[in-house]
């Protein structure tokens, strides 16, 4: 909640910890994030930063595919991935 | 009006009472006062041909319960077909009956989530409220045991009025055994909690230090554990969107495999439950009088049928509007809006320290 933990290390690689998952459900009508008596429906934005929360790339790798793959400034893919993450791992849907 | 044109939603959970054979006695027990019988149970392939008919249907999570499904034999079956038919599959277990060896099985078969129930953050007043001497020790046992495999853990904190006053001290027990989330539920009063009332209901005071309690921890431990609280309707001004809409979201199978739009439903009168020995899964969803009896808002008697928090709340739940007031499609009593209202205070009023009436 603090500044302090408001940002995420370069180097971090988040992935959703055992218990969550990211999964296509046909008849839900999309992606859909599992978790521990909880269902999320990401929408389309969630769930391209969710696709790349495999624990193999870099939160700075992430950042930079995003905002490659979507022609958008970095300081503010930064900033939105930064608070969709930490809100994730506050809930215990992601580790960092 | 029939809503023939609404769109008919699909269901994302499934509650699969596996068995109603429990170790444990608690008062509060949400099974009916009329247990299934262990002859009557689902056998493994009919549960195993219902997962795949969930799946197919919507279903995504399944909640694999009881009674205690440990009891069952063939859980481990069981809990792999959910997992083969591609469910996210959540193990409501007591902890009493699960052998080591047993869980281990489970783990390797694919278990995605474990939720134990604790009755108290003391062991001996934990152990007199099951029934059932040591089993908070078992419990403990299991909880270092899901989290040894890195399986994420619920413990589940069922509150009352003998141990609301711990409410702090079970989310520091969660949190010392290593689970990720706790849930703080009141006591419903329905199944054995309806004649155990006088003696569970907490009191206004309690309840309000109980929720000043909950917002308090929840900025404590933010980030190291999830607090779900589940509000104790008897204090509340609008009631609860019980099961999130009849026949919306979820589905629950008993043991003999009927199926109800919920854990209570067959303490409604007149209501035609179909069972998955007879149809599938999604013909009942669509088609058994008992999911369309109160499916949507046409069902609605004033004040409901004009409220504008008709589609939050779904006017309450079905059975307490029965309990309360003999008429299923009241208003759910605990809505300050209801004419029965005042009933519930003075219901609540009603405290009595006589012994429990077990589970048996």
């Amino acid at each position: 909640m603090s500044e302090a933990t408001a940002t995420i290390a370069a180097d971090a690689r988040p992935r959703l910890p055992h218990g969550v998952r990211l999964v296509h459900n046909e008849a839900q009508g999309g992606l859909v994030l599992l978790a521990p008596e909880r269902v999320f429906k990401p929408d389309a934005i969630a769930a391209e930063i969710l696709k790349r929360c495999t624990g193999e790339a870099s939160f700075g790798q992430i950042v930079d595919d995003l905002a490659a793959t979507f022609s958008a400034p970095r300081d503010r893919v930064l900033t939105d991935v930064t608070a969709l993450l930490r809100s994730l791992a506050d809930k215990k849907l992601l580790e960092l | 009006m029939a809503q023939s044109s609404e769109k008919l939603p699909r269901p994302l959970g499934l509650l699969a009472e596996l068995t109603h054979r429990c170790p444990l006695a608690c008062p509060y027990c949400s099974n009916p006062l009329q247990l299934d019988k262990r002859g009557d149970e689902l056998d493994t392939a009919t549960w195993a041909r219902v997962f795949g008919e969930a799946a197919r249907l919507g279903v995504i999570q399944v909640h694999l319960s009881g009674g205690e499904p440990a009891a069952r034999r063939d859980l481990v079956e069981i809990m792999a077909a959910a997992h083969q038919a591609g469910l996210y599959t959540n193990l409501i277990t007591s902890a009493v009956g699960l052998r080591p060896e047993t869980f281990s099985a489970l783990v390797d078969a694919g278990l995605d989530h474990v939720q134990i129930s604790i009755q108290d953050s003391d062991a001996h007043s934990a152990d007199h409220i099951a029934g059932y001497e040591g089993a908070f020790e078992r419990k403990r046992a299991l909880a270092a045991a899901v989290v040894a495999r890195k399986v994420p853990l619920t413990v589940n904190a069922v509150m009352h009025r003998a141990n609301i006053d711990h409410v702090s001290d079970m989310v520091e027990l969660a949190l010392s055994l290593g689970a990720s989330r706790v849930e703080i539920a009141h006591v419903q009063y329905y199944g054995w909690a309806l004649p155990n009332r006088a003696m569970l209901m907490p009191t206004r005071e309690q309840v309000d230090l109980a929720v000043a309690a909950v917002e308090e921890l929840r900025t404590r431990h933010h980030g190291a554990i999830v607090i779900d609280a589940v509000v104790p309707d008897y204090y509340a001004r609008f009631p609860k969107p019980c099961v999130g809409g009849w026949g919306r979201r979820s589905l629950n199978i008993t043991p003999s495999g009927k199926v109800l739009p919920c854990h209570a439903a067959e303490s409604l009168p007149d209501l035609e439950f179909w069972s998955v020995r007879d149809r599938s899964l999604a013909d009942i969803w669509i088609s058994s009088p008992a999911f369309q009896a109160f499916r949507g808002t046409s069902w609605m008697q004033e004040p409901c049928a004009s409220c504008p928090r008709r589609e939050q709340d779904f006017g309450g739940c079905r059975c307490q509007a029965f309990a309360l007031t003999g008429d299923a499609r009241a208003t759910d009593p605990v809505c300050h809006l209801s004419p029965h209202h005042a009933m519930v205070a003075e219901l609540a009023a009603v405290r009595t320290e006589a012994a429990y009436i077990y589970r048996r």
